[in-house]
């Protein structure tokens, strides 16, 4: 964009001052939009977050009545006075699982941090088709509403697990689910067109308004690996919803693409939905993986080791997401033969992913590391990220598969990555962005309270799964004492479970941080209120913890020495939280300063809060690549990337 | 984690014990690699007053061999990986001693063992619901068939796992190596009676085995 077009533009966006609904609800401004990404995203993590706590007590407790759930009718189909019945139980695996995917991990990391971070990084004052942008947006919404509304219809929801396996999924017979499941495939293909429109604008945003001097390898990893997902999402989304729509034609119109009573191939749906499916992680995990290169080079303040390796990993990986969706089906019934070569292929994608790994640890090498909340998250990122890959060789491996296949195993590793890739990218990247999001700084102390639990009871949910698996417990089984061989199991599913509630719980502080900065609440009683909310969830994890250590998983009542010993360490580690946030909490809400972490991007060069058009009257050139950190010969550790660079490291950076 | 492994009693399941145990060490190795790496890294390079970070944009030596040696690995890996696939699933067996067909159904697996013309669909088979009954040390060769939604015919101790694909007939082989009673849970969502679709295999001693066909035929025809 030339500068004279681009002052004319800046010009006109001062007077685009609109009212509430133009502003808050049917905007066109991309920072607005992304916010509005977020906040559906967050809200539907609450929904998506509850579904699994209800199914894990199910796992650890079976048959018995969900607490805070017996006030439930007993007249209700799926919980009748608090008790999970098998069909309300398949739901909430499924519904948990299609929430998480489609409506919490794409609307942030696609949705909130597309939207948010192209045109701030590439200097562009908006995206390239606002309208799309805000129909992208209200679509999305449309999607969450249908997806909601099935939890209200005749028969409950979807109950075919998040992958709709035909013919379960597409005969109602089979599941009793009528109207449930019709809806689940109509919102999926509802949600496929409002990541199209977002594929569509933010491919069209980065190849033309790329602005002055921001060549392709000055353009930061984070908004890289954006554009590689919006690739992704603009080839795979179609598939899913197509495969949606033949579904709806299956339970609606009775044609029979995938019944077998009736001539159909229920592998079709299959092929169609991993297809789809194996780009689809992909675009979960890319954000996360350009989030977490972003903050290691603020971090370490030193430039990301192997920019272009970087790079091309992540084109690597895109192409190779293409051809590796049999491994999720070597038990299918597929031909093995095709096994053969999809098991190939999985494995020389772990390639790509290693190159990534060590560029990462190369990162770290020799750097100056500031351990920030963010930075907290993108190093628990990176390990985290290790190993959900490595315990994807174990089902890469096709023989191995023959075992693990549908077992916990699988849960662990997807999780690994999902959450302890995509979501602690997510969150490290919220508290990052924050500041030029909302114009205030997340608190850092509450911000540590929320990452330590997060991070700890992650762990012990997900990495006792592995073992699970490894004993042969099968994924999506209602009650696991229906089984011989699984009853010695039962204390990990007792552990994994009280970890779940715990790391539940562990996300209170992360609502009271979110909720006091964006609404600037810092009155002294809230402040109290915060800190001492905050040390409960910590003293009562500890006191069941003591319990649980004295009297093993299986035991309900803890004995009077364990209560005693419980209440010490809950009452130590209360206060010791209290105090800590007490002296260590800063006032919530403060205005943050323009650039608080002393980064180079262009996001940082607009003012905060960015306006309209993000820029002021003329848009930023770029002179140097976005990770010259500590540059010999500067004062600074940091320089925008407006600065110009002394020529003999220019070449360098690439 | 070895310790989780339920025995194995098959002579297949010995091939896949053997790739995961070799995924378990190549796993863990790197793992513990990496994780001390950063560790080191985390504790040597935090922030410190005055000291300043290396500028440096990377090495290619390193990103060639840290490209290069775990391509090598994994080329390894995959040569191991499909000679025992191919085995495991390519190699048909010609003439199984036992032959038996198993149908996934909405929730049991319907067991059908040929009479001693042993051909299926004949007047002499015999059918039963949720017990798979074979010898042991013979090569069990299961005709896999869905009734109506999909299936996941697993037996833990043997290793092996296959899904039912109505419209289908799958082959799925096996020699279990010692006499008991296992469990055939099914490992794919099947509807709401999944969780407890659950049949048993009951490996009979050679005598045993040819006890119970006995009875079982006399018990059939009276």
């Amino acid at each position: 964009m030339s500068e004279t077009t681009a002052d004319a533009h800046g010009a006109h966006d001062h007077h685009h001052e609109g009212g509430f609904w133009s502003t808050y609800v049917f905007s066109l401004d991309h920072k607005m939009i992304a916010r509005q990404f977020l906040w559906l995203g967050l809200i539907m993590m609450v929904v998506g977050g509850i579904l699994a706590l209800i199914f894990r007590w199910q796992l650890a407790w079976p048959e018995t009545q969900v607490w805070g759930f017996e006030w439930i009718s007993d007249e209700s189909e799926g919980m009748p006075e608090g008790y999970v019945t098998p069909n309300f139980y398949n739901m909430a695996v499924t519904m948990h699982a299609t929430i998480m995917v489609f409506l919490v991990v794409m609307p942030i990391l696609v949705g909130c941090f597309g939207n948010f971070l192209i045109p701030l990084m590439i200097g562009a004052r908006d995206m390239a088709f606002p309208l799309l942008n805000m129909l992208s947006f209200w679509v999305a919404v449309l999607g969450a509403v249908i997806m909601t509304a099935g939890f209200f219809v005749e028969g409950g929801h979807a109950a075919s697990g998040w992958t709709g396996y035909a013919p379960l999924s597409t005969v109602p017979e089979y599941t009793g689910v009528f109207m449930g499941q019709t809806l689940w495939a109509l919102s999926l293909f509802v949600l496929s067109f409002s990541s199209l429109m977002g594929s569509i604008n933010y491919i069209t945003t980065l190849i033309n308004m790329r602005t002055e001097g921001m060549t392709w390898f000055r353009v930061p990893l984070v908004v890289w690996s954006l554009f590689v997902t919006a690739i992704l999402g603009l080839l795979a989304l179609p598939i899913l919803g197509s495969a949606g729509a033949m579904m709806i034609f299956d339970r609606v119109f009775e044609t029979n693409f995938f019944n077998p009573a009736k001539g159909g191939e229920p592998l079709l749906w299959q092929h169609l939905f991993w297809y789809f499916g194996h780009p689809e992680v992909y675009i979960l995990i890319l954000p996360g993986m350009g989030i977490a290169s972003e903050l290691l080079p603020v971090f370490c303040r030193k430039p990301i080791f192997g920019y272009r390796a970087m790079v091309y990993a992540m084109l690597a990986i895109a192409f190779l997401s293409w051809i590796v969706w049999g491994h999720h089906m070597f038990q299918s019934g597929m031909n093995p033969a095709l096994g053969s070569a999809f098991m190939m292929t999985t494995l020389v994608i772990a390639i790509p992913s290693a190159i990534k790994t060590f560029n990462w640890l190369g990162t770290l090498w020799g750097g100056s590391i500031r351990f920030t909340v963010p930075m907290l998250h993108a190093l628990a990122f990176v390990i985290l990220f290790v190993i959900g890959g490595l315990s994807g060789i174990f089902m890469a491996s096709n023989v191995v598969d023959i075992y693990i296949h549908d077992t916990y195993f699988i849960v662990a590793h997807f999780h690994y990555v999902i959450f302890g890739g995509s979501v602690f990218a997510l969150f490290g990247g919220i508290q990052y962005w924050f500041p030029k999001m909302f114009g205030r700084a997340m608190d850092e102390a509450l911000g540590k309270v929320h990452f330590w639990l997060t991070f700890i009871f992650f762990n012990m949910v997900f990495f006792p799964m592995h073992i699970l698996g490894v004993g042969g417990h099968m994924r999506r089984i209602y009650n696991p004492m229906q089984y011989e061989f699984l009853q010695g199991m039962q204390p990990i599913n007792v552990m994994i479970t009280l970890s779940a509630l715990a790391l539940g719980l562990s996300q209170i502080p992360f609502v009271f941080n979110f909720f006091a900065t964006v609404f600037r609440w810092n009155a002294k009683w809230f402040r109290v209120l915060t800190q001492a909310v905050s040390a409960l969830v910590v003293g009562f994890i500890g006191y069941k913890s003591v319990a649980v250590m004295f009297e093993g998983m299986m035991e309900p009542e803890p004995s009077t020495g364990a209560r005693i010993a419980g209440t010490i360490v809950a009452i130590a580690l209360a206060v010791w939280i209290y105090r800590y946030l007490e002296k260590n909490m800063a006032p919530l809400g403060a205005d943050a300063p323009q650039n608080p972490w002393d980064a180079n991007t262009l996001e940082w060069v607009a003012p905060t809060p960015a306006p309209h058009g993000n820029f002021g009257p003329t848009l930023p050139v770029v002179r140097r690549g976005p990770y010259e950190y500590s540059v010999p010969g500067e004062e600074a550790d940091w320089a925008p990337q407006t600065e110009t660079i002394d020529p003999k490291y220019a070449e360098a950076g690439h | 984690m070895m310790s989780w492994l339920p025995e194995n009693i098959s002579i297949e399941g010995e091939e896949i014990d053997f790739l995961f145990y070799i995924s378990y060490y190549l796993t863990v190795v790197v793992f513990i690699g990496v994780a001390v790496v950063m560790a080191y890294f985390i504790i040597k390079y935090r922030a410190k007053p005055g000291v300043k970070a290396k500028y440096t944009h990377g090495n290619n030596t390193l990103e060639i061999l840290w490209t290069v040696i775990p391509t090598f690995i994994l080329l390894v890996f995959i040569l191991m990986t499909q000679t025992s696939w191919a085995k495991l699933k390519l190699a048909i067996p010609q003439n199984p001693p036992v032959r038996v067909e198993v149908t996934g159904k909405q929730f049991n697996w319907i067991v059908r063992y040929p009479g001693d013309d042993g051909k299926f669909g004949t007047k002499d088979d015999l059918v039963l619901d949720n017990q798979l009954n074979v010898p042991v040390n013979k090569q069990v060769f299961i005709a896999l068939k869905g009734a109506d939604v999909i299936h996941s015919f697993f037996i833990p101790q043997t290793r092996m796992k296959q899904d039912v694909v109505p419209g289908r007939t799958i082959p799925l082989w096996f020699t279990p190596t010692k006499v008991g009673k296992y469990e055939i849970p099914c490992a794919e969502l099947c509807g709401f009676g999944h969780s407890g679709m659950n049949g048993e295999m009951i490996v009979h001693s050679e005598a045993d085995y040819a006890k119970w066909r006995k009875k079982a035929w006399e018990e059939k025809d009276k």
